[in-house]
């Protein structure tokens, strides 16, 4: 048979140092990314506002998309030529008392250029208390997720793993939204769908590795945490990266070719993947055997389980 | 040679995949259609046919309609709309079934616009959801759907009544303009009158106002109407079109009672005609017919009568539409709109699938290649799994949106994930030389635990998002939920079997694996 990773002999947990800098690194980059773009950069979903993409054929200048917005009443929006020729997206924030702001942007693009055919492409339009609404459903519905897999990993496991693992889960979730930060892309509705899942699927591995280790625990009984663990992240290693390996190809494949609108989205679960995979192999398990060994550190004198 | 066990299980899995087929086969059928034949099929309403035979066909294909996996707003391309009834000037009883009305109101407009399976539900207390697939004229939509079409029928106040008005006004202004007394009486005719100074007198009830100062006449009733100390039993309005006053473009100024004599309910009929206004032939307008009732107020026995004015072709059309089908109760306003063109909606089907496609096949390639025959049967559960998805989501009438898409994109990866921890754990089990037999068996129990484990995690995240994700995004958490409960069966039931059936035919030795 074919494979590869198989017999691998790494003392992972001695130098466990080197995931928490590596992690520690990568939330600090987050951090900073967030600090510097003033928090996450959401979208129309949860600012409310209006994002419009519209055809215009023969093409105009962005400039006369500007003048046609500021004349309907929208002074101030934000143009963006797209890669397709004609193609503008229009951006503007929450208006109080406009009901119909496409509407009478496309409209007065359409008055300010009586020769050309202009398309609307997309209308993402939310008015500020939707968007506030869907904000709140989203922070709630993030959090109600974390907390309903904390309660599930600490049934399963000692609560000691559910630790690490909802540590390991954070981390996963937080560096990816320090990636849609850092790579200037917008915190929209399908982005949040995206961190849901990673928290989903990052646990995925985790749990893999922690049954490993707990099964390895059982029948090495006199070994020390340490050696109990390394053996169980070198034995799932291979698993580890293949399962993941198979949910990078489509996910790379919908990054790839599935097109602008989840674009975001493909990125978000993208960078989740990678460092979904990495946390369950290295932070997850070193997390756990640390606070295990703080824990036998404090309590002098019992033996551990 | 199988068990009993096994017989049943094989039987059971092959009346599955039956099953499968048979809900997938109006999709099937549905979407090898022409493109045109589909949009015929899409727009299909047999309540619009005209004889016996169209109705039978149009039925067979509203039925294939249904049966087929719908595509969504996002896909199919259309607009989804969430409207609020602005409830602030009800009564309570009036509130409490404002938004019922105005879903029914606006149910009938839309069907009048000729949408097929446009969708309005209640959402909330006073919101409702509108979505109208395919292609449409969005503005037209808008308009159709917002107007409140308030239509009333106020009788114009006598000559005296609105001279009464007039002075009035003329006092309240006066007074206001000269610091809070009233002018002596020789002065200028502009400030003892500066209403009625910017009338030119009419020879009717009517004044004429020159077209430079119907703003001014507008924001003088404006601040008028705005000052509590008067109540105002009499309102005005203007005329629709430019009269011609001695050379120079002016309008007609009406004063009509304030409450009206009758209202739009009792309109019976309306059509959009082009023959209403003698002075301007072919101008759109719209005649109606009054109910029984409504002509007895009307004094008149024809009970019809006509709207003109400057409007155009489309602007009538949609004129008589909403006067045939109500006034909204209240304002409705639009708080959520989400508008895919066909274009769009046509790239993302095409890519979505291109993606799916080629993230499958590199799946299937990299399981085949490293897991040889095994790979084979991890491939043949995967091809169930997602049959069963598609099965279940035409059987539950659910849609394809984009992100459903990329939920099953993301179910092929994670699909394979269960049978990676079998396979590797079998491979364990013969690196540890136990019989082939035996490692199959304790690879696939072991390995149990684990998948369940780690896809009731993705479950549970999953369900979160169907409880706050909207539209789409719900679509994606529905296809990724029901892609790893299927996951389940079948990469863990399904292969079981596979090997099972395999192994136990003959004395094996060797797996590739």
């Amino acid at each position: 048979m074919f494979q590869v990773l198989v017999g691998v002999n790494v003392d992972w947990m001695r130098r466990r140092h080197i995931a928490y800098t590596v992690s520690g690194a990568c939330v600090l980059i987050a951090i900073i990314s967030l600090i510097m773009h003033g928090g996450p950069r959401y979208g129309v979903d949860f600012t409310g506002g209006t994002l419009l993409e519209i055809g215009v054929t023969p093409a105009v200048s962005a400039d006369v998309v500007r003048k046609a917005a500021d004349d309907a009443g929208f002074a101030g929006a934000e143009i963006q030529k797209l890669d397709r020729p004609g193609q503008v997206l229009i951006r503007v924030g929450p208006r109080a008392g406009k009901s119909n702001p496409s509407g009478a942007i496309a409209a007065q693009v359409r008055a300010a250029n009586p020769g050309a055919t202009v398309d609307v492409i997309r209308v993402e339009s939310v008015g500020p208390r939707v968007g506030n609404e869907l904000r709140g459903a989203a922070v709630k519905a993030v959090f109600l997720a974390l907390l309903f897999i904390l309660i599930y990993v600490a049934i399963r496991y000692d609560w000691r793993y559910s630790m690490g693992a909802v540590v390991a889960l954070f981390h996963d979730v937080f560096i990816a939204l320090g990636a849609v930060s850092l790579t200037n892309r917008e915190v929209t509705l399908t982005v949040v769908a995206a961190l849901l899942t990673i928290a989903g699927f990052s646990i995925n591995d985790t749990i893999v590795v922690f049954d490993r280790i707990r099964e390895r625990g059982k029948a090495l009984r006199r070994e020390k945490a340490e050696t109990v663990m390394n053996i169980a992240v070198n034995e799932t290693l291979s698993r580890t990266i293949i399962t993941s390996f198979t949910v990078f190809l489509t996910v790379m494949a919908l990054y790839l070719f599935g097109g602008e609108v989840i674009h975001d989205f493909s990125f978000t679960m993208l960078v989740g993947v990678v460092f979904g995979t990495y946390s369950s192999v290295y932070v997850a398990s070193a997390l756990a055997l640390d606070t295990q060994l703080y824990l036998e550190r404090s309590k002098p004198g019992r033996p551990k389980k | 040679m199988m068990t009993r066990s096994d017989q049943w299980k094989f039987y059971l899995t092959v009346i599955a995949v039956l099953a499968c087929i048979f809900t997938l086969w109006p999709t099937f059928q549905f979407y090898s259609l022409t493109p045109a034949r589909r949009q015929e099929v899409l727009q299909a309403r047999p309540s619009a046919a005209t004889n016996e035979a169209d109705r039978v066909r149009l039925e067979k294909d509203a039925k294939l309609r249904e049966k087929a996996i719908k595509l969504g707003l996002d896909l199919q391309g259309g607009m989804y709309l969430l409207l609020e009834v602005d409830k602030s000037k009800l009564g309570p009883t009036e509130a409490k079934n404002a938004v019922d009305q105005a879903m029914q109101i606006i149910r009938n407009r839309v069907d009048q616009f000729g949408v097929a399976e446009p969708s309005i539900q209640k959402q909330g207390d006073d919101r409702i959801l509108i979505q109208l697939p395919g292609l449409l004229d969005q503005e037209r939509a808008k308009g159709l759907i917002g107007q409140t079409a308030l239509l009333e029928f106020k009788l114009v106040k006598t000559e005296e009544e609105s001279r009464a008005l007039y002075d009035r006004i003329d006092q309240y202004f006066a007074r206001k303009l000269h610091g809070g007394t009233a002018p002596d009486s020789a002065a200028a005719d502009s400030v003892l009158h500066p209403f009625t100074s910017r009338l030119l007198s009419g020879q009717r009830a009517e004044a004429v106002v020159l077209n430079e100062n119907v703003g001014a006449i507008d924001s003088m009733m404006a601040a008028f109407r705005a000052d509590s100390t008067f109540t105002l039993e009499s309102s005005i309005a203007w005329d629709a079109h430019d009269t011609d006053a001695q050379g120079r473009t002016a309008r007609a100024i009406y004063v009509l009672s304030k409450e009206p004599l009758m209202k739009g309910s009792e309109v019976a009929s309306a059509q959009m005609r082009l023959d209403l206004d003698q002075a301007r032939p072919g101008a759109p307008g719209v005649s109606f017919n009054l109910t029984s009732r409504g002509g007895a107020l009307f004094a008149d026995i024809t009970g019809q009568g006509s709207i003109t004015g400057s409007f155009t072709e489309e602007e009538a059309q949609n004129l008589a539409i909403v006067l045939r089908s109500g006034a909204l109760p209240a304002p409705v306003n639009i708080v959520e709109e989400r508008t895919v063109g066909p274009s769009l909606g046509q790239d993302s089907i095409a890519q979505g699938f291109r993606a799916g496609a080629i993230g499958a096949l590199l799946v299937v390639i990299f399981m085949v290649g490293y897991y040889r025959v095994s790979g084979i049967v991890a491939v043949v559960a995967l091809i169930l799994n997602i049959m069963g998805l598609l099965a279940c989501m035409a059987g539950f009438h659910a849609t394809l949106t984009l992100p459903g898409i990329a939920g099953i994109v993301l179910t092929i990866g994670m699909a394979v994930d269960a049978n990676v921890l079998v396979f590797e754990r079998i491979r364990e089990e013969l690196r540890n030389k136990k019989t082939v037999l035996s490692a199959i068996e304790t690879g696939y129990s072991r390995a149990y635990r684990t998948i369940v484990d780690a896809n009731v995690t993705t479950l549970l995240s999953a369900l979160a998002l169907m409880w706050f994700g909207s539209g789409p995004v719900r679509g994606f958490a529905i296809t990724l939920s029901i892609g790893l409960i299927i996951n389940m069966i079948t990469a863990v039931g399904v292969s079981k079997m596979i090997f099972d059936a395999w192994s136990l035919r003959r004395k094996v030795s060797s797996i590739s694996i």
